[in-house]
């Protein structure tokens, strides 16, 4: 197994690009690792990405933010002024595992390693961010929506990496939030995941609104009905059902473990519901 | 494929090393540089017995590969005691019975001094959180979680 850490992204997608074999890209190592532990994965080359400095980088661009694909959620939580225009981004990261997962799992891991289930994504989607990828053919972006196409299934092409993602401006008013439900406090895969980004206008009416869904379908669901369902309104109590109803008429969830369908699709209404209420409030203080 | 020769610091000593791809930084330090205090529960970064600090930061080194640490600082379990003193934390777990077996506690204790430097008076609530993926079987969780309050305060006192 070749082991190659690359300073500039051109080297690491032409070493992608070249590859043989089974090839994988390092970036937490959180999932990598273990599913090279339980012989899931064998790959021939390993490409850690960590010393190209803009995989790296939290910065401010157009008004926004690009946050590095192998930034961690303990870097991204000592970030007050990302935390402050991202709360929903940068709590949704810090769902991910423990302490110890923390220090190491990033955005760009946790999107291509292509689960459903994987908390940070519906925070991104519910922020309207946009991936980077660099491939052998050069740059290009991606709603971060259209980069997983299923369970491991990635739109990224041969050779091509996630570099970093970047979050829009701010407008005044407007704050995300994410939730998931799992059965214990900690350390454990959502069962159901909904992030919720809203903008209100002077009047305290919501203007605009971006709501997502994970582990409720084969792919993590921007689900605009739902948005459409509360935009206009104060998200009286109206609203929360039309949210609700939404939706729950978005799921295409599967039975396991973890969750039925049934129960997949109730608590996917309640937490659009109650992730929504939380962003809406911190709308109104922000 | 040749190993790679690898230079980087552990417990404040250089050290350098040769490792295949696929070791981990657990499996660099248990078997290569004999720094058994870091313990392999699960090697999945479910149960933090393998607690360490790279560059400040807590990791599981069972999902750290040896060589990725080139040029960073590494610290362990048999870094905190001073010589023949223990750390307050390794001082305040005995004598609360914070440790039954003891395969657990190194991570433990890597684990609430990485706490102990960011948070000096951490909450109960917050030391439960932190320390959500250091695994214990036998204690129950209340006497770590008390015994590190304690060292919280000792510290503090300086």
């Amino acid at each position: 197994m070749r082991y190659e850490s690359p300073e500039s992204v051109e080297k690491a997608v032409a070493l992608l690009g070249a590859a043989t074999g089974e090839a994988r890209v390092l970036a937490g190592g959180t999932d990598l690792l273990v599913q090279m532990r339980a012989d899931i994965v064998d790959p021939e080359l390993i490409v850690d990405i960590k010393k190209i400095a803009e995989t790296r980088a939290v910065t401010e661009e157009k008004g926004g933010w690009r946050i590095g694909a192998a930034v961690t959620g303990a870097e991204l939580k000592e970030h007050a002024r990302l935390k402050k225009a991202w709360p929903g981004v940068v709590e949704a990261a810090n769902l991910i595992g423990s302490t110890q997962i923390q220090g190491r799992a990033t955005l760009g891991g946790n999107l291509c390693n292509g689960s459903p289930a994987a908390d940070s994504v519906p925070a991104l989607i519910a922020a309207a961010a946009v991936a980077t990828l660099a491939g052998p053919q050069g740059r290009r972006d991606l709603p971060v929506e259209d980069v997983m196409l299923g369970p491991r299934k990635l739109a990224l092409k041969k050779g091509e990496i996630v570099v970093s993602f970047l979050l829009p401006p701010r407008p005044p008013r407007a704050a995300d939030a994410y939730l998931r439900f799992i059965p214990r406090t900690e350390m454990d895969i959502a069962v159901v995941g909904a992030g919720v980004s809203l903008t209100l206008d002077g009047a305290g009416t919501i203007s605009a609104a971006r709501v997502s869904l994970g582990a409720v379908a084969a792919r993590v669901l921007l689900v605009s009905e739902a948005a459409q369902a509360i935009i206009g309104s104060r998200l009286d109590a109206a609203a929360q059902q039309r949210l609700e109803a939404a939706a729950r008429a978005a799921c295409r969830p599967i039975d396991d473990k973890r969750g039925t369908i049934e129960f997949r699709t109730d608590v996917a209404a309640v937490l659009a519901r109650r992730t929504a209420l939380i962003a809406l409030d911190r709308a109104r203080t922000s | 494929m040749a190993k790679h020769h690898i230079e980087a610091v552990v417990n404040g000593d250089a050290v350098e090393f040769l490792c295949e791809t696929e070791d981990t930084l657990l499996d660099v330090l248990r078997d290569t540089l004999t720094l058994t205090g870091s313990k392999e529960g699960c090697a999945s970064g479910d149960c933090g017995a393998c607690s360490v600090t790279l560059d400040g930061r807590l990791v599981c080194s069972c999902l750290v590969l040896g060589c990725e640490v080139g040029g960073r600082r590494i610290e362990t379990i048999e870094g905190m005691a001073k010589g023949e003193t223990l750390h307050p934390l390794q001082q305040r777990f005995l004598e609360h019975a914070a440790l039954q077996c003891g395969i657990c506690t190194p991570g433990f204790l890597v684990a609430s001094k990485a706490l102990l430097e960011r948070t000096p008076d951490p909450s109960e609530h917050e030391i439960r959180f932190w320390l959500a993926g250091n695994l214990c079987r036998c204690t129950g969780y209340d006497k770590i979680v008390s015994a590190v309050k304690d060292a919280a305060a000792t510290l503090r006192k300086g």
